[in-house]
C-alpha cells in the first residue's frame, strides 16, 4: 500500500511567533520552525500501516528552503521518500493555492492508495486543505480520524464528536486526516537520522507540475490579511485579600465575570 | 538558552536536535518528581533509559558492527551535556553505562566482542562498573575482591568472592563489568571480568543515602561465590588495571560533560530569574554586582566546555588525551560546583527552598568532584603527565 503524508513546516510554537511587516504573512524566516506536530501523527499513522504490510510512505510539503527540515524529520521517523514542492511564486498562497499545488504534487508521484494529513496546522489551524484536496483528486474525504483501519480496498475510521462516536467507511483510493488523539508518534532514532541521509529528496517548482504562477501566491490569495496588532500584554490579576470573607469576595468575582 | 555547538557533521547537529527533543518531552516532566521522591525512597528512572536507548543513544561511541553509532566523543559527549542540563542523573547513568562498555569494545577479543557488545549496546541493557571497594577507593591497586580460577594452567570459570562500593545501577544492571583480583601481584594482579546480571550468587546492599543525585541509585555489590565462565575474563588475567585506568580516562570525559550540562542548566535559570525578579524598582540583573556574577558564570560554563572538547578532539584523533581528560574532569567539575553555587545565590531565598531545582543542582555539582577519580587524583594525573615529560626541554636546553 502506498501513502502519501501532507506535512507542513511551521513556526515553533515555543517561540515568538510573528508576522511580516511588508506583506503581513507569517515570518518563517526570523523563527525557528519545525515539522507541525499534528503532521507527527499523520506520519505515525502512514509509517504503522506500511510497517503492517508493504507499500512505500512518501512525505510532501510546499514551503520554503527551510521547510526541508520538516521533511528531514519525518524521513528520520521512517518515511520512504519526500517531495519538496518550493517556488518564491507560492509565498504568501492561502489554502486553495496550497491545495492546488499539493494536488498536483500527489498526482505526480504517482496513484496513492491513501493521502494521510494532519487534523490542521499548528501555525494556520484552518482545517480545510484536506478537504479541498480530497475535493481536488476526487478521492473521499474522511476527516479527524482518531482511529483508522484498511482491510482490502476500504478504510474505516473512527470520528469523535461532542455528542456521538461515528464509524465511517470509505473506498481506496481515500483521504484521511487524522486527530492527535489516533497514535503516540515516535522519535527518531539514530539509526533513523543516518538512514534518511541517503533517502531521496525530489524537488519540484510550480512549472514542473503544470501550475501558473498566477494561480497561487498572496496575490492570488481569496483572503489577504489587512493589518495586524501585536496581543497587548498580560494585565495583572486582581488580588483578594482574604479576611475571612475571601470565599464570598471569590463567589462575587466569578458572578460579575458571569462564570457563576 | 541553550548552548551553542559547532557539530563536525550534520548527523551530529541531527542528534544534538534530537536528544533535545526527547529530553524536553519525555525528560523534563518527570524530573523534580523523580528526585524528590527518590531521595527517600531510591529508584532508578529505568524508563527514561529505555527511551534513550530506543532512539540509540546509549550507544554512541562504539562501532556500528556491534550495533553502536560510530560517533566520535565530540558528538557522545556532547549529547551527554545535552541530557545533563535536564536530569543529570540520567546523564551520569549514560556516561556509567559507556564506561561499562569499554572494556570489552577496546580490549576484548573479537569472540567477545561479538557475544557479548551486540547485547549491550543494544539500548535495551544497563551496565555497571565495580571497581571501588570500602577500603580501595583511590587506591585501586589494593582491592581485595577476588576471583579463583577453577584451574590455574587451564581455567574454564572463576569464583568471585567480595564486595564492590558505590556502584550505580547496581541490583538493576544486566551486567557488571568487575575489576577482581586473580593474583597477589599487586597492581598487577587485577583482572577485568564481565558478570551477568542474572548470575547465582550476586547480591546488593541497602541502597546509600546520598547528598542528592538520587535518581542515581547505588549500592554494594557483593559476589558470594558468583561463577564466571572464563571467556568473560576481558583482555588477559593481570591487565586490569591497565584497562581500569585506560576506561577511567574516557569515563572523566562524560563526566566533564555531564557537570557542564549541569552548570548550563544552573546558568540558564539563573539568568532568567535576573531578568524577572525586581527589587529597588527593576531587574536584580540591572545590578552590575549580580551581572558581573553572571558573566563570571557564563564565563566559567564556556571555558568548562571547551576544556572536555579538546580532549575529546584529541581522543577522536587517536592521539594520547590522559593529561587532558584529567584537566577536563577537573576544571569542568570545579566549574560546576562554583557556578551551581553561585546560581543559587542569584536567586537568594527562592534559591535555597526546593521550589526551584537550584538547591538540587548545587548537591548533585559536589558528586562530580568526588568520583571518576577524586580532584585530588586528577591533580595527581595531571602533575604526573607534566613532570613526566618535563625532560624533553632541559634536554634541549
Amino acid at each position: 500500500m502506498n501513502i502519501v503524508v501532507c506535512v507542513k513546516y511551521v513556526p515553533d510554537a515555543q517561540s515568538d511567533r510573528t508576522f511580516n511587516e511588508s506583506d503581513n504573512t507569517t515570518d518563517r524566516v526570523g523563527v525557528d520552525g519545525l515539522l507541525s506536530e499534528l503532521d507527527e501523527y499523520a506520519v505515525e499513522e502512514a509509517l504503522k500501516l506500511v510497517e503492517a504490510g508493504e507499500g512505500e510512505v512518501t512525505v510532501v510539503t510546499v514551503g520554503p528552503d527551510q521547510a526541508a527540515d520538516a521533511l528531514k524529520k519525518a524521513l528520520q521517523m521512517g518515511a520512504d521518500k519526500a517531495v519538496h514542492v518550493k517556488d518564491d511564486a507560492i509565498h504568501g498562497s492561502d489554502a486553495v493555492a496550497t491545495s492546488l499545488v499539493l494536488a498536483e504534487a500527489i498526482k505526480k508521484t504517482g496513484t496513492p492508495d491513501l493521502v494521510i494529513t494532519g487534523m490542521a496546522s499548528t501555525d494556520g489551524t484552518m482545517s480545510v486543505v484536506p478537504a479541498m484536496l480530497a475535493e481536488r483528486l476526487g478521492l473521499p474525504q474522511v476527516t479527524f480520524a482518531s482511529e483508522l483501519s484498511v482491510d482490502g480496498s476500504t478504510v474505516t475510521i473512527r470520528r469523535d464528536g461532542d455528542a456521538a462516536s461515528e464509524t465511517i467507511v470509505a473506498t481506496l483510493p481515500a483521504l484521511v486526516s487524522v486527530t492527535d488523539q489516533i497514535n503516540e508518534p515516535r522519535y527518531p532514532s539514530f539509526k533513523g537520522i543516518m538512514a534518511a541521509k541517503k533517502k531521496p529528496v525530489e524537488e519540484w517548482a510550480l512549472a514542473d507540475l503544470g501550475i501558473d504562477a498566477s494561480q497561487v501566491g498572496l496575490d492570488a490569495a481569496w483572503t489577504k490579511v489587512e493589518s495586524f496588532t501585536k496581543r497587548p500584554p498580560r494585565e495583572q490579576g486582581q488580588i483578594v485579600t482574604d479576611d475571612g470573607d475571601g470565599g464570598t469576595k471569590l463567589a462575587e468575582f466569578l458572578a460579575a465575570q458571569k462564570f457563576v | 538558552m541553550p548552548a551553542t555547538r559547532l557539530m563536525p557533521t550534520e548527523e551530529g547537529q541531527d542528534l544534538i536536535d534530537l536528544t533535545r527533543e526527547i529530553c524536553q518531552k519525555e525528560l523534563l516532566p518527570q524530573v523534580d518528581e523523580a528526585e524528590r521522591r527518590a531521595a527517600t525512597t531510591p529508584e532508578l528512572p529505568r524508563d527514561a533509559f529505555r527511551v534513550l536507548g530506543r532512539a540509540g543513544l546509549l550507544s554512541l561511541p562504539y562501532p556500528e558492527d556491534f550495533g553502536g553509532g560510530g560517533q566520535p566523543y565530540e558528538v557522545y559527549l556532547q549529547v551527554v551535556e545535552e541530557i545533563a542540563s535536564v536530569w543529570m542523573s540520567v546523564a551520569v547513568g549514560v556516561s556509567v553505562h559507556s564506561l561499562t562498555c569499554y572494556p570489552v569494545a577496546e580490549f576484548g577479543s573479537r569472540a567477545q566482542q561479538e557475544a557479548l557488545l551486540p547485547a549491550m549496546l543494544s539500548g535495551d541493557q544497563l551496565g555497571a562498573y565495580c571497581l571501588s571497594e570500602r577500603n580501595s577507593g583511590s587506591d585501586v591497586a589494593s582491592m581485595s575482591a577476588r576471583a579463583t580460577a577453577d584451574d590455574e594452567a587451564d581455567p574454564t570459570a572463576y569464583t568471585l568472592k567480595g564486595t564492590k562500593a558505590w556502584i550505580s545501577h547496581a541490583g538493576h544492571a544486566d551486567f557488571y563489568t568487575a575489576f577482581v583480583r586473580t593474583s597477589d601481584d599487586g597492581g598487577r594482579g587485577l583482572s577485568c571480568i564481565v558478570v551477568p546480571g542474572d548470575a547465582e550468587g550476586l547480591a546488593f546492599g541497602a541502597p546509600e543515602k546520598k547528598m542528592g543525585l538520587h535518581c542515581d541509585t547505588v549500592s554494594e555489590v557483593h559476589f558470594e561465590g558468583v561463577q564466571v565462565p572464563a571467556d568473560r575474563l576481558v583482555g588477559t588475567p593481570g591487565q586490569g588495571m591497565a584497562i581500569a585506568l585506560s576506561a577511567l580516562d574516557s569515563g572523566r570525559l562524560g563526566i566533564a560533560a555531564a557537570a557542564t550540562g549541569l552548570a548550563q542548566a544552573a546558568l540558564d535559570r539563573a539568568v532568567a530569574y535576573a531578568k524577572e525578579r525586581e527589587q529597588f524598582g527593576r531587574p536584580i540583573g540591572d545590578n552590575q554586582g549580580l551581572a558581573f556574577l553572571l558573566a563570571d558564570m557564563e564565563a566559567a560554563v564556556t571555558s568548562a566546555r571547551a576544556s572536555y572538547l579538546h580532549a575529546a578532539r584529541l581522543h577522536d584523533a587517536g592521539r594520547p588525551f590522559t593529561k587532558e581528560a584529567a584537566v577536563a574532569k577537573l576544571v569542568c567539575t570545579d566549574n560546576a560546583m562554583r557556578v551551581t553555587t553561585d546560581a543559587v545565590q542569584v536567586l537568594g531565598g527562592a534559591g535555597y527552598t526546593q521550589d526551584f531545582p537550584l538547591e538540587r543542582y548545587m548537591r548533585e555539582a559536589k558528586v562530580t568532584q568526588i568520583f571518576e577519580g577524586t580532584n585530588q587524583i586528577q591533580r595527581l594525573v595531571i602533575s604526573r603527565q607534566l613532570l613526566k615529560n618535563s625532560s624533553s626541554l632541559s634536554k634541549r636546553g
